[in-house]
């Protein structure tokens, strides 16, 4: 049997209770002349947003009876190696061996409440979380050892869980110093941490512990949970998301498949609960082949998407406007263009799982949910139970970088454990299912206008982005979670969630003096949510290629038009970057070299991408060659953790790009498996070059979405250098380029 | 209900199940062994690799009923006795060639597959032996440097 660690946190806070520390913080740094110990200094900046209701030490970390720290992180682990980077920080403020540290992330009531692992915001709330309460445990753990050995902090010394005296023999563990108890200490500003130049991990690349397990099978996914006594579970989707039960006939599923235990019935929700997972995979299809569902035509013509867009949107609500931009845009010369990217998929190589127990008044789920307490939430709502009464524990599932379906498959779960209280129901997704059934990222028109000046630089900029909502995650709105709309008595979702992640990035970065953005939202005819970057994949892919069209127009180098347009030094610093590595770049005919740049939300990480690739004259088949990305985060946590986001970051956009749409006729979705919706294969991947800034003294950024979306502009603009087609409609299948 | 006598990791396994069901199934679920992974059950990703006979193999199509006495390996039963990694492994753990690693397994059955046939492969052998493994997370290009990486060790 494999399961988790299940935490016996609550269990020891109740045995040990704890102590509160309220000494005045002692001023004082200790200096570089104890060789062990490096140097501090004050922080005095805001503390993330995660530590508003987790402001104590003892939130964060605890000191184990063996003397091991124990971190809490409210994220959950998609791929992104956050595990290792909040075990760095911990470790280098506590000057720890990092196999002293260990890492327990998302589960409902032991870990911080930190909403959603989204937004590329894990190291920005969770890692800075931990740094801050780690420092501030150490700045405890001082006063108390000093107290204990009657000797002046200054002569104390911590390292690796021991604190010992500089002046004498005198020494004691942390956990010693504890005797069992926690630090209640809040962690607030200014907080003593470590100098950067002192830094032993951070910083660094410090390899991932978990892929020594993914390489031997003992990495546990959602998947690859087994309980004693666990029984699975299969739910037979209807054929449409509007698609009504007329008839279900299973009187003779039981002759048809062994192992049944019932089928559940609840509308138009329809669950089977089997022994063995095959067997809930045969009796799935029966019930299929034995039931009949209305199928009503729900979708627009594919080829009309975007007139069909434009049709239901809701009048334009402006989100920036500087200057004057009507009339600036009929002084110069103007260009026109709009871009469209259709819905585009979450496509996670594991489709959705969960585990779910209802045991004695409690209902236990295991997920791979990216929110758990935002999930609890509205799994209550849905079963009007008690959150209290609801557990939910985060284990890692295959990679998405969004939300896709683990929440639906936990609510799938939690339907059929209630239905069937004492086991351990295990629901398993197909990929068919997965495919048709999971929320996409939106569709998105941008329509782009701008004007030059005299000299050649823009004088006015409008974009205009058309977008469908970016984020319907589970909240208290039961509706939120897909079981909930086809139950006997519906949950519709209340309201269309996050829309304004739709103009992410509609405005740019670049410096122009008259500047509007306005966006047009649309509730749309496919389930949409947030996926990876939302609006910023669509807006970036038309402003980078808007801007390429403008230096052309202007008569100037594209990378030059930009640095024009550009005050913020550090923008200008990826762009010369990547211009530097691509300097010795020999052009044969056919091929063409485009770059493109981005400064993720306008706030975040900042990223240079140049491409080069060769076009097909005859078939118009495009071969990436090299993708190159200068990147800026800020303050570097692990240098191979950024660079691996970066690196795979510009490969999921470039199979967006080349590769990926949703399709549907005017009852179903059509691209149900991987040859009706290809991603990039092997022989499509191109060599990657990645160079990172690091700037430790700046405060760090987040970086993980923020490759792709210039990847999809670059690859668009080395096609038109390449063959002289200009890309407005993604994706580019060849025959956008050879028509 | 039928019995099959598997060899599975070196060692004779009994089990009893539908003749119609899938070896993906019969490794995971009865056999308790995690490493093949469900992906698609359409053949499309690679996810459920096993080397059967020394060759990767889409385990989730492939009823057990067919395997009859052929040696089946899953990731499980690549390292040594003495917990030795086999190359393959330890050159991804190397090149830190995964992001989530859910399609790690098929990576490395693929990888192993390919280096029992061709000892020496250059960049387009890899690229063809893994055609058939999806990724998602775009770890690729660490993987193929895990594999020039492996072969070397």
């Amino acid at each position: 049997m494999i399961e988790p660690a299940i935490p016996s946190r609550r269990k020891f806070l109740q045995n040990v209770g704890y102590i509160s520390v309220g000494f005045s913080m002692f001023g004082g740094c200790i200096g570089k002349t104890d060789p062990a110990i490096a140097a501090r200094f004050d922080y005095l900046g805001d503390l993330p947003r995660s530590m508003n209701q987790a402001n104590q030490v003892n939130a964060w970390l605890e000191v184990s009876a063996d003397g091991r720290v124990r971190v809490f992180s409210g994220k959950v682990e998609l791929g992104q190696g956050i595990r290792v980077a909040v075990q760095m920080v911990a470790a280098e403020e506590l000057d720890m061996e990092l196999d002293k540290v260990t890492v327990h992330l998302a589960e409902t009531d032991v870990t911080p409440n930190e909403g959603y692992t989204a937004g590329s915001g894990s190291i920005k709330s969770s890692a800075m979380s931990v740094r801050y309460a780690a420092a501030t445990a150490r700045t405890t753990l001082l006063q108390l050892a000093s107290i204990k050995l009657e000797l002046p902090i200054e002569n104390l010394a911590l390292y690796n869980g021991v604190i010992r005296s500089t002046v004498d023999k005198k020494s004691v563990t942390i956990q010693d110093l504890l005797e069992g108890a926690q630090i209640e200490t809040e962690v607030k500003s200014p907080v003593q941490i470590k100098s950067k130049e002192d830094h032993k991990y951070v910083g660094k690349a410090i390899p991932r512990e978990d892929i020594k397990k993914m390489v031997l099978g003992e990495q546990v996914y959602i998947q690859d949970l087994r309980f004693p006594g666990m029984v699975h579970a299969r739910v037979v989707r209807p054929p449409n998301y509007r698609s009504e039960l007329e008839h279900l006939d299973d009187s003779e599923l039981n002759h048809a498949v062994p192992g049944i235990i019932k089928t559940v019935i609840n509308g138009n929700f329809v669950g089977v609960i089997a022994e063995r997972e095959y067997q809930a995979v045969k009796a799935a299809r029966y019930l299929e082949m034995h039931s009949k569902w209305t199928t009503p035509e729900i979708f627009p013509a594919q080829e009309k998407l975007y007139d069909h867009i434009r049709n239901i949107a809701e009048t334009p609500e402006n989100i920036r406007d500087d200057g004057d931009v009507r009339v600036s845009l009929e002084q110069g010369r103007t260009l026109k263009a709009t871009y469209t990217k259709p819905y585009i998929k979450h496509g996670s190589m594991g489709p959705g799982c969960a585990v779910a127990l209802y045991h004695q008044g409690i209902l236990h789920v295991w997920s791979n949910s990216q929110g758990i307490y935002p999930l609890r939430e509205a799994l209550a709502a849905m079963l009007k139970m008690d959150t209290e009464k609801i557990h939910i524990v985060s284990v890692p599932g295959a990679g998405c970088y969004g939300h896709s379906t683990p929440d639906d498959a936990a609510a799938d779960a939690c339907l059929l454990a209630l239905d069937y209280p004492g086991k351990h129901i295990r629901v398993q997704w197909s990929r068919a299912d997965e495919h048709a059934w999971e929320p996409y990222g939106s569709a998105i028109i941008a329509d782009l206008e701008a004007s030059l000046t005299e000299s050649g630089k823009i004088g006015a900029w409008k974009s205009d982005i058309w977008t469908d909502s970016h984020s319907t995650r589970p909240n208290k709105d039961p509706g939120t979670l897909l079981a909930a709309r086809y139950l006997e008595n519906p949950m519709e979702m209340q309201s269309r969630g996050y829309r304004g992640g739709g103009h992410r990035n509609g405005d740019p970065y670049y410096a122009i003096p008259n500047l509007q953005l306005n966006a047009y939202y649309y509730d749309g005819p496919l389930r949409v949510t947030s996926l990876r970057s939302l609006g910023a994949f669509a807006n970036i892919f038309a402003i980078e290629s808007f801007m390429d069209e403008l230096a052309d127009k202007a008569g100037k180098d594209p990378l030059e038009f930009r640095l024009e347009h550009l005050e913020d030094q550090r923008a200008i610093a990826v762009i010369q970057k990547v211009k530097d590595l691509t300097a010795d770049q020999v052009m044969a005919a056919g091929t063409g070299l485009g770059y493109a740049f981005g400064r993720y939300k306008n706030n975040d990480a900042y990223v240079a991408i140049a491409v080069k690739l060769a076009v097909d004259g005859t078939s118009g088949q495009v071969s990436i060659i090299k993708m190159w990305a200068a990147i800026d985060v800020g303050e570097v946590i692990n240098l191979d953790g950024i660079k691996n986001q970066t690196e795979g970051g510009m490969i999921q956009a470039a199979s967006w790009t080349l590769n990926e749409q949703v399709t549907f006729d005017q009852q179903k979705i059509t691209s149900t498996d991987w040859s009706t919706y290809p991603i990039l294969r092997f022989n499509d991947i191109p060599e990657v070059e990645v160079a990172v800034i690091d700037r430790p003294h700046e405060p760090v950024l987040g970086g993980g979405e923020a490759a792709g979306p210039p990847t999809g502009a670059a690859i668009a603009n080395a096609i038109f250098r390449a063959c002289g087609k200009r890309i407005y409609d993604l994706p580019v299948t060849p025959g956008k380029i050879s028509s | 209900m039928p019995k099959y006598n598997l060899n599975i990791n070196r060692a004779q396994t009994e089990v009893k199940v539908e003749a119609d069901t899938p070896l993906l199934y019969v490794l995971r679920d009865h056999l308790e062994l995690n490493g093949p992974k469900f992906g698609c059950g359409v053949a499309q990703c690679g996810s459920c690799l096993v080397l059967i006979d020394g060759e990767a193999v889409v385990s989730c199509t492939l009823p057990v009923s067919s395997v009859g006495k052929s040696e089946i390996t899953t990731l499980e039963g690549l390292a040594g006795k003495d917990g030795k990694l086999h190359a393959v492994q330890e050159a991804f753990v190397k090149e830190q060639a995964a992001q989530c690693g859910y399609c790690l397994n098929g990576m490395i059955m693929s990888t192993v597959s390919m280096l029992n046939k061709n000892p020496d492969p250059e960049e387009d052998d890899i690229k063809k032996a893994l055609q058939l493994n999806l990724c998602r997370c775009g770890a690729h290009t660490r993987m193929i440097k895990a594999v020039e990486t492996a072969k070397n060790l």
